[in-house]
């Protein structure tokens, strides 16, 4: 017999979890209690605030491909959870968050720190259950990490009673393997592979998209294995971004609104696009009346409820892809397709000479910010995992980094969620503290999550902060100056010394505000030993193409 | 838009009643009516809702109901492939029970059902175009109270929740 938070903590062990995110409150005090005696199996993590613990349990989940675990207590602890549990329940990160809640007999009595969390959480989970009693602790938490994980994952949630906690029950803990309601993975339909590798051997134009749900998949060898054969053009999505190197002979570059050239403007000139593991968000397809409407659609999904969700498909392919994929590379004839090939390469030299060039070589004015990540592209080591923010930096970052292997892409692609990036770094590395992890971030969002700088402080995580500093919510404003007639309206940053902040949490910090420092200063960063801030200040008002702008077709992507 | 049915078999999970219905929340969509109560199965829920949707959407609410865990099969018919019924209770005055009255409940094949000092309950089963019929009827009986619930139907396209459950383990 045992605690029931006894069993809490022994059942995060018994699922292999190294690390819990978390941070304590009078509803959870058991818990913390116990993990008191389970210091060497089991590492916590204290975060400075709980929207912390949920993008660091995000960042670490997602480039180790293991559930994120999220402890936090009852009321306000709880809440400060929701704008994580949206972003990884959009972005497909598992997670299994536990909360305390009230004594069973206070729930709906409005005690104190007493808040609905099943209620609240229920469209950002993808399973959540409130526990009330000590015997059905281990069983909840068994079944939320397979939830968590199996098909296409998500977040889900624990509220387990502060009565529940303090009981006394068995522990025999027993995995979950199935639950009968909950078959996320089906058969793959030999007669769609064969109707698909049909279209794809008499296409003249073939055009592969590419998703995260390749990585989630673990399908990273078999899309290789894919391209190499048919020899078809391949562009990622923001998420997919690393599922293949970026020197492979298919990669053409990257899709969205601020992806890159060809990718877009050829989508409309495709004949049959195959969509694999991405979900044709908005960001992605622009007007979806005007999106990809002359080519025949194949999409390989596991989950049904994106299929034909906002492009219809002409042929099907549901299930996991690393089996989808490799039975279509079976079925498909080798091939070669130069001349469309070409047609990727010329549209890239435009858009090179248009944008890139100027983006990654400045000679005069402000710094640009593609500068800083070609610097660091020249430094960093192949592996190293680039985390972003959200806004101009991240698709900046995300346009110039050279990807070259598979989870080194971690960013808040679907909820667009600003005070992502440090927290989630902090996760990142957490995983492995000799990976090289790059933080980029821009002025705003930084001050949304700023004070887990004390956590990297106190967890001597050896996170590299690149902080571009154009003193603007710069998307925002570019948007303003795009659309709204230069009205700069609430977007311009008064900030602080960003400096004396990093070097207060004990980082080494340098602030470059020089094109001749700057080179230097990216080379020390990326051979420091420790946590590094470094902030460059960049050009004001520079902005990012190309660009679809709302409501246009991806035809209509614009080079400025 | 089109009347569809779903039918929705669930495990008795304590919130999923509010899971299903903040699909059709989210998405701006009014359910008509629903249903719920147990199914033939030991265990299992079936949940019945009525909705005016377009065909995509009829699809995506299905997909994104079925998606939801403790779901286990979710099916959407159009009202001819449903038979269905809706009961309909009215409470009338005891003084409006004349001949009148009594030709209208023969006409319509309802029910008395309860009979107190100053009032009855009549009973009636049908489409909802059937109890509303009724419904205008009675008005003009100086009726007190009306009640109706919403539809319970059973598929006919043939298909089966147990052999589901018993095909996959």
């Amino acid at each position: 017999m045992m605690r029931g938070a006894d069993i809490v903590v022994r059942s995060l062990i018994a699922e292999n979890s190294e690390y819990i995110f978390g941070y304590p409150g009078g509803a959870i005090m058991p818990v913390y209690d116990a993990l008191y005696d389970y210091s060497e199996q089991i590492k916590h993590v204290l975060t400075r605030h709980e929207q912390g613990a949920i993008h660091a349990a995000q960042g670490y989940a997602r480039v180790s491909g293991k559930v994120g675990v999220v402890l936090v207590t009852s009321g306000p602890g709880a809440t400060n959870l929701i704008t994580g549990l949206a972003d990884a329940q959009i972005d497909s990160t598992p997670l299994v968050c536990i909360t305390g809640q009230v004594a069973a007999h206070l729930l709906g009595s409005d005690a104190f720190q007493e808040t609905d969390v099943v209620g609240l959480s229920m469209p950002g989970t993808k399973w959540n259950i409130q526990v009330r009693r000590v015997e059905d602790i281990a069983p909840a938490i068994a079944k939320a990490f397979h939830i968590a994980r199996t098909g296409r994952p998500g977040p889900v949630l624990v509220d387990i009673t502060k009565n529940a906690q303090v009981e006394f029950g068995e522990f025999n803990y027993a995995p979950c393997l199935a639950v009968r309601s909950f078959r996320p993975y089906v058969t793959i339909d030999r007669k769609a592979v064969q109707s698909a590798s049909e279209l794809i051997n008499t296409a003249k134009k073939p055009y592969v998209l590419y998703g995260q749900g390749v990585v989630l998949a673990k399908a990273e060898a078999e899309l290789k294995a894919f391209l190499d054969k048919t020899g078809i053009p391949a562009a990622s999505t923001l998420l997919g971004s690393g599922a293949i190197p970026q020197d492979h002979a298919s990669y053409v570059g990257k899709l969205g609104m601020h992806g890159n050239y060809a990718p877009n403007l050829l989508t409309n000139q495709c004949d049959v696009l195959i969509a694999i593991g991405m979900r044709f968000d908005d960001r992605v397809t622009g007007d979806l009346k005007r999106y990809a409407k002359q080519a025949k659609v194949i999409h390989l999904e596991l989950d049904p409820a994106e299929i034909d969700k906002n492009v219809k498909t002409t042929v099907a392919l549901q299930g996991d892809c690393k089996e989808s994929l490799a039975l279509l590379t079976k079925a498909v004839n080798k091939n070669a397709h130069p001349e469309w090939m070409e047609r990727f390469r010329e549209l890239e030299n435009e858009e090179k000479m248009a944008v890139m060039t100027n983006d990654l070589h400045g000679t005069h004015g402000g710094l640009h910010m593609g500068e800083v990540i070609r610097l660091v592209n020249q430094f960093k080591e192949d592996d190293a995992i680039l985390v972003t923010d959200v806004g101009q930096h991240q698709m900046i970052a995300w346009r110039y980094f050279d990807y070259k292997t598979t989870r080194t892409q971690v960013t808040s692609g679907g909820l667009g969620t600003m005070g992502f990036a440090l927290p989630a770094a902090l996760g990142a590395q957490l995983h492995d503290y000799k990976r090289q992890v790059i933080c980029v971030v821009g002025d705003g969002g930084i001050q949304m999550t700023i004070q887990e700088l004390g956590t990297i402080m106190q967890t001597k995580a050896p996170v590299k902060v690149v902080l571009l500093n154009n003193n603007y919510l710069g998307m925002v404003r570019q948007w303003q100056q795009l659309f709204f007639d230069k009205r700069y309206s609430f977007t311009e940053l008064e900030n602080p010394d960003f400096i004396k902040i990093a070097e207060a949490y004990s980082f080494k910090a340098r602030k470059v505000t020089e094109r001749d420092d700057l080179e230097a200063s990216v080379a020390e960063m990326l051979l420091h030993q420790g946590p590094y801030f470094l902030e460059v200040v960049v050009e004001k008002e520079d902005n990012v193409f190309p660009m679809i702008a709302t409501g246009c077709s991806v035809e209509e992507v614009r080079l400025s | 838009m089109n009347r569809y049915t779903i039918l929705v078999y669930t495990e008795n999970f304590i919130g999923i009643l509010n899971r299903i219905t903040i699909i059709f929340t989210r998405r701006g969509i009014n359910i008509d009516a629903l249903t719920a109560s147990e199914s033939r199965l030991d265990g299992i829920h079936k949940i019945t809702i009525e909705v005016t949707v377009t065909e995509e959407q009829i699809i995506q609410l299905t997909k994104q109901i079925e998606k939801i865990v403790d779901v286990i099969k979710a099916y959407c018919f159009k009202d001819d492939e449903v038979v269905y019924q809706e009961i309909a209770l009215y409470k009338v005055p005891i003084e409006s029970l004349d001949p009148g009255l009594e030709k209208v409940i023969r006409q319509f094949n309802a029910h008395i059902i309860a009979a107190e000092k100053e009032f009855v309950v009549i009973e009636f089963t049908g489409h909802k175009e059937d109890t509303q019929a009724l419904l205008e009827i009675l008005k003009p009986f100086n009726l007190l109270e009306f009640s109706r619930s919403g539809r319970v139907a059973i598929a006919k396209p043939k298909f089966s929740v147990q052999e589901y459950l018993n095909n996959q383990t």
